[in-house]
């Protein structure tokens, strides 16, 4: 057939080189090891919400909150690096869908959250009575 | 295999179309933009769920509230349940993506056991979802609906329960039911093109009389409690007015980030205004808070899970296509189940943002 396969091949190194693996399947294996790892963490914040990360704020959110984007977009990553191989395409295709996809979710999330926040201003200090 | 194929006399030329610069098969890419597209549709809906809750950012349902059932056990189990269905949707995806990496060395055999069991995963957490999804429409506690819009919930001022919050009271556990003369109208023996869905099983006035009878009970508003300190601290005049008022109105004033529970007076005075009992939840009326939570949740699960449902389906076939030899005839490496596997990893993708938005942020 003329279709060109290239993926056979696989980048076997995940953390920038840092851990490597042998085979492909072994790799998977680690990423799920890394995945479950990071929900358990995930998970256990969420039980036990360390009064640190629950009373303090940044831009005006919970530390905690925080914390659990970022851990999301971490498990997103190796999501779509290592299972769905985004790791071994070419990066011309690679960034088409991530770059997209990146800047218009930012431009969504900014403009929705931003009015969320206006409009509860003006619910809260504005003329909306909580009288039931 | 060579009629599906057209040789158009451009291969290899840079401007006729003919060669790959992205090094992918047409089939694979449109997969991607694909999902592409539907990252942005989720992301939309995820999006608004955060422009709501940012609305209502003061009120809005406490997940570990809601979400706390966990199977065969009946105490307050936050979280346990939606981190073992991340688990199963992850382990389904090791699976998926071991199916492709057999395929990808030409091994029917195991590519073929490895797409079973990401269908016997994926079946596992569709049923996982529809019990949660049980669980939230049936409701736990009740609770009723006020005038405008805001969701009353009872509690015990005498007890805690084991995360110091005063004990959620059931509404059976109190209301009166009195002799009711209205029933049910039924098309059957009233007006045949009329009728009306089923009455609520306790009337305002059942609650309200149960309630005047058990001193104990309270009030709890969807209303979360600040930082009191930090209000009476502030220089704003408003904000020492407003931390006044919820210390005049709430005895948990100084328990930030709890639900309000009113005062017995404040209770009284509040129910007043109830106009409706609501156990569990629907698109109009949910017990846990703002109504705006029930739609969400049934949207953005929902459309989830419908694409999990999709997936199982498409994987099935894919799995009977294996079965058939179709992808061996093909010669390219089982490149559908790569394809098909794409969209299964996407549809963990975005369970891991919903997990994150619903459940834990």
């Amino acid at each position: 057939m003329a279709h060109d396969h290239g993926h056979t091949e696989h980048k076997l190194a995940i953390f920038r080189g840092r851990l490597k693996f042998k085979s492909n399947v072994q790799k998977i294996w680690g990423v799920l090891i890394f995945l479950s790892l990071v929900t358990i963490v995930e998970v256990g914040l969420g039980i036990y919400k360390p009064s640190f990360l629950v009373d303090n704020y940044f831009v005006g959110m919970k530390y905690l909150n925080w914390v659990f984007i970022i851990l999301t977009i971490v498990k997103a990553y190796y999501i779509a690096w290592d299972f769905m191989h985004l790791r071994d395409e070419k990066s011309s295709l690679r960034r088409a869908v991530v770059w997209t996809a990146v800047f218009l979710i930012c431009y969504l999330i900014f403009i929705l959250l931003q009015e969320g926040t206006y409009i509860e201003d003006v619910k809260t200090n504005g003329y909306v009575k909580w009288n039931f | 295999m060579e009629a599906t194929v057209s040789n158009t006399g451009t291969e290899g030329k840079v401007w006729g179309g003919g060669n790959k610069p992205l090094k992918t098969s047409y089939g694979k890419m449109m997969m991607w933009f694909f999902i592409l597209s539907d990252a942005l549709t989720f992301s939309g809906f995820l999006a608004a769920y955060g422009f709501s809750r940012f609305k209502f950012i003061d009120s809005w349902p406490i997940a570990d509230e809601v979400y706390n059932h966990f199977p065969g056990s009946h105490g307050d189990n936050p979280m346990y349940f939606v981190a073992l269905m991340t688990f199963i949707l992850i382990a389904s995806s090791v699976t998926m993506v071991l199916a492709v990496d057999a395929g990808h060395h030409n091994n029917k055999k195991k590519t073929t056991f490895y797409m079973f069991l990401t269908i016997i995963g994926g079946a596992i957490f569709l049923g996982s979802q529809a019990w949660e999804w049980t669980n939230f429409i049936k409701g736990t506690h009740g609770a009723v609906e006020t005038k405008g819009g805001q969701i009353l919930q009872f509690v015990d001022c005498h007890k805690e329960d084991s995360h110091g919050k005063l004990l959620r009271v059931s509404v059976e556990d109190f209301a009166k039911v009195s002799h009711k003369e209205r029933v049910q109208h039924k098309s059957k023996n009233g007006l045949w093109f009329v009728s009306e869905p089923a009455l609520p099983k306790y009337s305002v006035q059942d609650i309200v009389t149960g309630f005047n009878s058990h001193s104990n009970l309270a009030v709890r508003t969807q209303e979360i409690m600040p930082n009191i300190e930090r209000l009476k601290a502030s220089e704003n005049p408003a904000d020492v007015t407003k931390a006044e008022r919820f210390e005049r109105m709430y005895v948990n004033a100084d328990k930030t980030g709890q639900k309000g529970v009113l005062t017995r007076a404040e209770s009284e005075k509040a129910l007043k205004d109830a106009v409706v009992y609501v156990k569990g939840a629907n698109l109009v009326h949910n017990e846990y808070g703002n109504r705006l939570f029930g739609d969400f949740f049934f949207f953005i699960t929902g459309f989830h899970g419908f694409h999990v449902f999709s997936g199982v389906v498409i994987n099935v076939i894919i799995f009977f296509n294996i079965i058939l030899g179709t992808y061996e005839r093909r010669k390219n490496n089982y490149e559908m189940v790569e394809k098909v596997g794409l969209y299964w990893h996407f549809v963990d993708l975005v369970w891991v943002f919903v997990f994150t938005f619903f459940y834990l942020v």
